[in-house]
C-alpha cells in the first residue's frame, strides 16, 4: 500500500500536539485516578528502555561497538552527564572502538 | 486574554527565555543530527525530515514515528505509536496545567502547549510562581528552530558523510534516551527493576522466533502499555514521588 510521507508527518504533528494541548487547556483540577497516575508515570521509562535495547546493538557497524556505547552511555548518565555529554560520551566510544578496528 | 501587547516586562521575560533557550538549542541540534539520519533512512527528505521536526520536536515519539514510515506501517499505527512514545509530555502537560495562572487565555495555553519537551519543561516549570508565556516563547524560539536545523543537516549530510562517522552518529539518539532513564534509576528500585524487565522483555521479544516477526514499534507499543499498566498496578506512586522525577 502507498503511504504519503506529508499525511504520516501531519498524524505525527496532530497526534503530538493533542498530547500537550488537551491537559493544558482543558484540565482546571488535580488528576485523580492514581492508577492513570502512575501509568503516565512509568511510561516514559518502559519506552525509552525498550526504544534504546537491543536496537543501540544494531545501529553502530558491529554488535560490540552498541554494547559498548551502551555501556558507556549507562555509566556516563549514571554520573549525571547531561543529555548532550551522555550523547558524545556514546558516539566517541564506538568511534574510537571503530577507529581501532579499522571497519571501513 | 492579557498582555497582547508587548509591555517592558513581558520582553524582559522574553529575552531572559531565550537567553535560556540558546543552551538547550545547542544540544539539540547535536542530538538531533542522528535523528536526521533515522528520517533519512526512513525515506524522508531533508525537507520533509526539517518539517516534522519542526512541528513535533519529540525525539522517541519521532524516532518510533520514522520506524513505522520505514516499515510502511498504517496512519493508525504512526498515530497509536507516537501517541504511547509522546505520553509523557501528557504528564508534562498536566503539570503545566497546574501552574498557569486564571488569567492565561487560551491563545497563550495553544500556543504555550507547542513545544512541550523534556527540556523546555524543565526550565519553565522551575522558574517560581505562574508560568509565563513570554519566558516560553523566548526559550523556544532559541530551542527548537536548532532542533529543526540538526534534524536537516543530519537527513543532507547523513548520506554523504563516511561511514564509521554515520556510526559513530547513529547512537547519540540512544545516549540521550539512556540520559533520561538511569539518573532516577538511581534513587528508585522500582524505576530500575521497570528499566531492566524493559530492556529484557525487549530483547527476548526481538529475537523470539514466535514474536520477532511484528515490527518494531507494534512490539514497544504493547511492551510499553503492558509493563507500565503492570508497574502502575503493583507500584503506584505516591504524589511526592512524582514531583521528585518529573
Amino acid at each position: 500500500m502507498q503511504h504519503n510521507i506529508y499525511i504520516y508527518i501531519a498524524v505525527m504533528f496532530l497526534v503530538t500536539y493533542a498530547i500537550r494541548v488537551i491537559p493544558t487547556t482543558l484540565i482546571r483540577k488535580q488528576i485523580k485516578s492514581r492508577f492513570i497516575q502512575s501509568f503516565l508515570y512509568y511510561v516514559p521509562f518502559v519506552t525509552l528502555a525498550v526504544m534504546t535495547f537491543p536496537a543501540i546493538i544494531e545501529s553502530a557497524q558491529s554488535p560490540i561497538s552498541g554494547l559498548l556505547a551502551l555501556a558507556v552511555g549507562i555509566i556516563a548518565a549514571y554520573f549525571d552527564a547531561g543529555l548532550l555529554k551522555v550523547s558524545i560520551a556514546c558516539c566517541s566510544a564506538v568511534f574510537i572502538w571503530e577507529l581501532f578496528l579499522s571497519l571501513p | 486574554m492579557s498582555g497582547l501587547k508587548l509591555s517592558e516586562e513581558n520582553s524582559m521575560s522574553f529575552f531572559e527565555g531565550t537567553r535560556n533557550g540558546f543552551p538547550i538549542g545547542l544540544g539539540y541540534f547535536a542530538v538531533s543530527f542522528s535523528l536526521g539520519i533515522a528520517a533519512h533512512k526512513a525515506g524522508l527528505s531533508p525537507f520533509q525530515a526539517f518539517l516534522s521536526s519542526l512541528l513535533c520536536s519529540a525525539s522517541a515519539g519521532q524516532y518510533a514515528a520514522y520506524t513505522l514510515i520505514d516499515a510502511m506501517s498504517s496512519y493508525a499505527q504512526v498515530a497509536v505509536m507516537t501517541l504511547i512514545a509522546n505520553a509523557r509530555y501528557m504528564l508534562m502537560s498536566c503539570a503545566m496545567s497546574q501552574r498557569m495562572s486564571p488569567k492565561t487565555g487560551i491563545l497563550h495555553r495553544l500556543a504555550m502547549s507547542f513545544a512541550i519537551t523534556d527540556e523546555l519543561f524543565a526550565i519553565n516549570i522551575s522558574r517560581p510562581g505562574y508560568l509565563d508565556p513570554y519566558y516560553c516563547y523566548g526559550a523556544v524560539l532559541t530551542s527548537v528552530p536548532l532542533w529543526a536545523i540538526g534534524t536537516l543537516f543530519g537527513a543532507i549530510a547523513g548520506n554523504v558523510m563516511p561511514i564509521r562517522l554515520v556510526s559513530a552518529l547513529s547512537v547519540a539518539l540512544y545516549g540521550m534516551f539512556l540520559a533520561v532513564i538511569i539518573p532516577p534509576a538511581k534513587k528508585s528500585r522500582v524505576i530500575l527493576s521497570v528499566i531492566l524487565v524493559s530492556f529484557a522483555s525487549s530483547f527476548i521479544s526481538s529475537y523470539a522466533p514466535m514474536l520477532s516477526g511484528i515490527s518494531s514499534g507494534t512490539r514497544t507499543i504493547i511492551l510499553t502499555v503492558t509493563i507500565s499498566a503492570l508497574a502502575a498496578l503493583f507500584f503506584p506512586v505516591k504524589n511526592e514521588q512524582k514531583e521528585e522525577n518529573t
